[in-house]
């Protein structure tokens, strides 16, 4: 398919309005195939203006004598407001940014035409796959092994092609389990936790249906993980629906585990948001974020509305409730709730960041978005098609993903010290998840990244944020490694909105840069003097 | 002394507030100044002290099986229960606490026993930090439009306001009487702050008489001396900073406002701030949700919304931009008043000049600042904070709002102010603690008579002593951001209004950030500056050596030591090492009992909580003052304890797993 053809017209003069604390831009409008270009003309000062047209969630358009304005809300939450001078150049732009921003292709899409200079395709890609966690748990305990059962992805499409799972277990068995799965998901290892000798595990739900079939693999797996953790081990299976709705599942053939048939485990009920309720709370809370004129009377009342503090207070609790579990209680976790792709993902990563010191360095937290989203199948696709401003109604879209970037934040906001990573990380991670021009968090699952071939033909973001230029945006100058768990306070008095990326674009920016920048001048200044030291060499001694 | 029935207490349990089941069992002391309890557990000893001045309310609740509950709500927001075993003791320590916790007469009071152990000449060097008229001078005043007046020597005039105040040259006696007759309790303009770049001024007074028509020519005058004496600008404001509704029924006991037709070039304007009623009750409402048990977060934030609390703050915040843009880009003199222009004024007027001239944004600066707008203009800091018994209608929030404000402003610009958050953290404290003399009556007057200078300490001395606690490693004096006004967004940003967690639930460590990014930062700063220091002296020892080696004699050098100084990378974490009780209410964790039943029904297992140890970076004055040995201490001794460290605790509750 060509571009060009939904390209209505080249180019128009406009006046690109960036919030209210930004100078207005005037230049040359353009529609490229993946851009909008805003070129402010030989004599300016500034610089060409660049969108991603991707990064559209919304458009509208209104005219008004011979000119038109429209108005860009994007998914990173920016709202754009371009004044254009002719009416028919303003439809035909709006039309070809309509046309543009939603094209479902995955293998037109910019990521496969993006060049950068100084990367190299397929630099990062090797950095984060199962392999390399299974080396780590291999290094801690023998009882698990990696197997490659869904090497051409047959037996479960949304894993990736190796997974670690108990050595007592071998392949049969695991097709036989993926079978009684919600779309072939076994459990599978997810964090080995060393000090207690216990594992965080995933799966979806059993297809257990009105029946209440039973499956010997799949008990048989459990009590393998038992066996497997310390002498006299329990185990919980924390299922991220309520009782109730669990057991209507089984109506339409899912379910969750019969006590009986699992001995030593326990079931736990900790219901938390998904699908489109968690989407709609992220539309209100943003709508709220925007809305300047309200008074302070309701503000409180209207956050509180959102729920969207609420999700992140019960995303937390669970998350602790798991990681104090293994640690304390020295139990092992089985984590799900329907599909498995969705809240589960967000427990299970954010207990290993609790509990794991190396998760919380840069490198080690890249691995976990890689390991426990990317390459454990959210479909990211699916559900960051749009983000906040979308007119559409949602089908599949949810933010689970910024729901673990805020819980994050806060993690970080009450241990300032012990993440590697700063806000700046959190923040490029919402931008390229929703719009990016790396490939990274493309397609929704493995399966469909290797039809595309997007670890050949893309660059991938790690490498992107890894460059030296990018470290004083990303890094957390504070950091100091804490080898200990990280507890987080979840009551309502220490959980704040993540102004940071809610009101990104309503705020000025510059106070938290100036004391960003100061934070790492004190920091710099250390390491400077520290390397100043004068080396004092022990004169020769002389005979 | 004589009001103490009982002065121990032995069985006492504190309990926890976050877990009701963990209680830690001690004895109870009460002393002529204190409360102190002081746990059993041998390798702890923790001990939590507790000044009368800070009780605010006892309750005693009704007897259960395990004792009498008596629950102590203190004015700097630490809330404690304990449980007497016998319900006499109980009583006893009841009726001691209601009478010690209000003293009747100003001898009583901390103050007036306290001995930092310092002589004669180092007490009055320390009054002598901050002067008003070294501020005056700093102001640029007096200068062509303004001068010092000496109409209220002795207090002739106004017995709530200063002895030495700046009026405008041209208003003379005649006119500042006439104007004193015509304003409540005789408190005629002066002024606040003046801005030399424009000559645009900040005046403050009390509400005129003018009822429903009556009308003053002195006063009248005095607010054209005011707009005469900025030749920049034709008009004045008179900013009202009470609701207008309020101001109106005030014109029927023959107070009021200004009628725009009887004063020229006037701009009146009202600023619908709340009476000290109003805020009393919001602050009550807002520490009830505080208090509330392991809360939804739709139980905080409505709750928090229906307390108003921040609506007043901005309310505050907004008054103090509206005078802070009048002055600075209008270039206008603005006259602020409320009904007796010692509360909503005073909290107006330093949001203000806080906003304006960034001398008030350092220590020193801000010092001055509650010196100039607060004591020395005759807030009545007995009165609202309740240092003596009295009214309790006359108690409210007033300058706890201030603090927020400036702490709000800090939340903003993180850069802007030389000072942090346990600045005004303690500053709050001993408003309330009556430990010095500083807060100490209604007025400037009142001080005299009792000459607090000479039988008190002054608070400000301390915390100058103390600095390096008070630093914000993030102040930028020179940036362009920080340099002169500050510019809040123009946008109206109710987000940016935030609960105070770090005040109203400070005694919740469990709460707050487990690591203090200030402190690691100052560990930082100071490291660095030893490592030069160091750096330094190796320099001139190498050159040393050199000159050594010319001589042919051997030496050997020693090479440096980079380990001595990692002592800050301690961040702190032994807190972080404890989770709190994340099943809420709800049953967790079943054991591995034989339930009931396929669900899991099973029993409330987690009670581990996370109230626990805090090596509090924060080393304050009260580590010098060994809080291990009661017996060796007299309660009057050197305890300028400062709140969060009155409770130490070396043991980190662990989590307790009761696995029956």
């Amino acid at each position: 398919m060509e571009f060009s053809e939904l390209i209505r017209t080249g180019r128009a003069q406009a006046e690109l309005l960036r919030g209210p604390e930004a100078p207005p831009l005037r230049g040359t409008l353009c529609v490229t195939g993946h851009h909008l270009l805003l070129s402010p003309g030989p004599q300016a000062t500034s610089d060409l203006w660049l969108l991603l047209l991707r990064s559209v969630d919304s458009i509208e358009k209104r005219v008004a004598g011979d000119s038109g304005t429209i108005t860009l809300r994007c998914k990173d939450l920016r709202v754009l407001q371009l004044d254009i001078e002719g009416v028919e150049a303003t439809l035909d732009i709006a039309r070809s940014i309509e046309a543009l921003s939603s094209l479902e292709s995955v293998i037109t899409s910019f990521p496969f035409f993006y060049r950068p200079k100084g990367l190299r395709l397929g630099d990062a890609w090797h950095f984060h796959p199962p392999e390399h966690y299974y080396k780590r748990v291999a290094r801690e305990t023998n009882a698990w092994r990696l197997s490659e059962v869904n090497e051409d992805f047959s037996v479960c499409p949304s894993y990736p092609r190796a997974v670690i799972v108990p050595r007592a277990v071998d392949d049969d068995a695991l097709k036989r389990s993926a079978r009684f799965r919600q779309g072939g998901r076994f459990p599978v290892l997810s964090y080995h936790h060393a000090p207690s000798g216990t594992v965080l595990l995933r799966s979806s739900q059993p297809l257990t249906g009105p029946q209440k079939r039973r499956c010997a693999e799949d008990e048989e797996m459990l009590r393998a993980v038992l066996a497997g953790a310390r002498p006299g081990a329990r185990g919980f299976i924390v299922d991220t629906r309520s009782s109730q709705t669990a057991k209507q599942a089984r109506m339409t053939g899912g379910g969750t585990e019969a006590k009986a048939a699992y001995p030593g485990w326990k079931r736990l009920h900790r219901p938390l948001e998904r699908g489109r309720p968690l989407q709609e709370s992220f539309v209100r809370l943003v709508e709220a974020c925007g809305d300047l004129e309200q008074s302070m009377d309701r503000w409180l009342s209207r956050l509180e509305g959102c729920r969207w503090l609420a999700h992140v207070k019960e995303a937390l609790s669970t998350a602790c409730l798991a990681a104090q579990g293994m640690e304390r209680e020295g139990a092992c976790i089985l984590v799900h709730g329907a599909e498995g792709t969705d809240s589960t993902l967000l427990v299970t990563s954010l207990a290993q960041l609790i509990l794991d010191p190396l998760s919380r360095t840069m490198a080690g937290f890249q691995e976990l978005v890689e390991r426990e989203w990317i390459q454990a199948g959210h479909p990211f696709q699916l559900r960051c098609a749009h983000s906040a401003f979308s007119h559409a109604r949602p089908k599949h879209e949810a933010p689970t993903f910024l729901l673990f970037l805020d819980c994050v934040w806060q993690l970080g906001r009450q241990f300032p010290l012990s993440l590697e990573f700063g806000e700046g990380l959190l923040l490029a991670l919402f931008e390229h998840a929703y719009a990016s021009p790396f490939g990274t968090f493309l397609c929704n699952s493995e399966k469909e990244r290797c039809l595309c071939e997007v670890r050949t033909r893309t660059h991938s973001l790690w490498s992107g944020l890894n460059q030296p230029k990018e470290q004083r945006k990303v890094r957390n100058p504070l950091y100091v490694l804490n080898p200990l768990a990280i507890w987080p306070s979840v009551e309502p008095q220490s959980l704040r909105l993540w102004q940071g990326l809610f009101l990104r674009w309503t705020r000025p920016p510059e106070p938290s840069e100036v004391a960003w920048e100061k934070v790492w001048q004190i920091v710099t200044d250390k390491e400077k003097t520290e390397g100043s030291q004068p080396t004092v060499s022990a004169p020769e001694p002389q005979s | 002394m004589e009001h103490i029935r009982t002065p121990k207490v032995e069985n006492v349990r504190l309990v926890d507030r976050i877990s009701s089941k963990k209680a830690a069992l001690g004895t109870l002391y009460l002393t002529a100044t204190h409360v102190i309890f002081v746990e059993n557990a041998p390798d702890t000893r923790k001990e939590t002290w507790i000044l009368h001045s800070q009780i605010s309310t006892i309750e005693k609740q009704a007897t259960t099986a395990t004792g009498c509950p008596l629950l102590i709500r203190c004015k700097n927001f630490q809330l404690l229960q304990l449980i007497v075993p016998q319900e006499r003791d109980c009583h006893d320590v009841y009726i001691s606490l209601i009478r010690l916790a209000k003293p009747v007469k100003y001898e009583e009071l901390y103050c007036f026993s306290f001995n930092p152990k310092l002589d004669k000449e180092e007490r009055e060097q320390g009054w002598m930090l901050i002067e008003l008229s070294e501020e005056y001078k700093r102001m640029g005043l007096p200068d062509d439009y303004w001068q010092l007046s000496d109409v209220n020597r002795d207090y002739r005039v106004c017995d709530s306001y200063p002895t030495e105040l700046f009026v405008p040259k041209s208003a003379t006696a005649h006119i500042i009487l006439g104007s004193s007759k015509f304003r409540s309790r005789r408190r005629f303009p002066a002024l606040s702050y003046y801005y030399k770049d424009n000559h645009a001024s900040i005046c403050r007074s009390s509400q005129p008489l003018s009822g429903f028509s009556a009308r003053c020519l002195e006063d009248e005058q005095m607010l054209q001396a005011i707009r005469k004496a900025n030749p920049g600008s034709d008009f004045i404001y008179v900013v009202d900073t009470r609701p207008k509704l309020n101001a109106m029924a005030n014109r029927a006991a023959g107070k009021g406002y200004e009628n725009e037709d009887n004063y020229s070039n006037i701009k009146f304007q009202f600023i619908g701030i709340e009476n000290i009623h109003v805020m009393r009750n919001s602050l009550q409402k807002m520490l009830e949700v505080c208090e509330l048990k392991s809360p939804s977060m739709s139980d905080f934030l409505w709750g928090l919304e229906n307390s108003g609390w921040l609506r007043h703050i901005k309310a505050i915040m907004d008054a103090g931009i509206f005078i802070a843009k009048a002055v600075s880009e209008e270039g206008a003199s603005v006259l602020v008043h409320c009904s007796d222009g010692w509360d909503r004024t005073a909290q107006v007027c330093s949001v203000a000049s806080l906003l304006l001239d960034p001398h008030y944004r350092t220590l020193k600066g801000f010092m001055v600042l509650i010196e100039k707008d607060w004591i020395s203009f005759g807030h009545k800091f007995n009165h609202r904070y309740g240092n003596l018994d009295g009214d309790p209608k006359e108690i409210s929030p007033i300058i706890d709002q201030f603090i927020e404000c400036v702490w709000q402003l800090m939340e903003q610009f993180p850069c802007a102010f030389e000072f942090n958050e346990r600045f005004l953290i303690h500053i709050q404290h001993h408003i309330y603690s009556c430990q010095f003399g500083n807060f100490l009556c209604n007025s400037q007057k009142e001080r005299q008579e009792l000459k607090i200078q000479e039988r008190t300490y002054s608070l400000w001395a301390h915390l100058w002593k103390n600095r390096a606690d008070y630093m914000n490693p993030l102040f930028r004096a020179d940036h362009s951001q920080t340099r002169g006004i500050l510019r809040l967004p123009t946008t109206p940003c109710n987000f940016m209004y935030k609960f105070w967690s770090g005040m109203y639930n400070r005694f919740e460590k469990g709460l707050q950030p487990r690591q203090s990014v200030t402190d690691y930062l100052m560990a930082v700063k100071e490291e660095t500056q030893q490592l030069e220091e160091e750096l330094e002296a190796l320099e001139e020892r190498l050159e040393k050596i050199q000159k050594v080696q010319l001589n042919h004699t051997k030496v050997k050098s020693k090479p440096s030591e980079p380990s001595k100084h990692s002592g800050f990378s301690t961040s702190d974490n032994s807190t972080a090492n404890t989770p709190q009780d994340y099943s809420g209410n709800m049953k967790s964790f079943p054991s591995r009992s034989p339930s009931q039943g396929d669900e899991d029904s099973a029993l409330i297992l987690t009670q581990d909580n996370l109230k626990s140890s805090d090596p509090d970076l924060s080393a304050n004055s009260d580590q010098e003052s060994g809080v291990e040995d009661l017996s060796c201490r007299s309660p009057s001794g050197g305890d300028c304890v400062p709140s969060e460290d009155s409770a130490k605790d070396r043991d980190s509750d662990e989590a307790v797993f009761l696995t029956a």
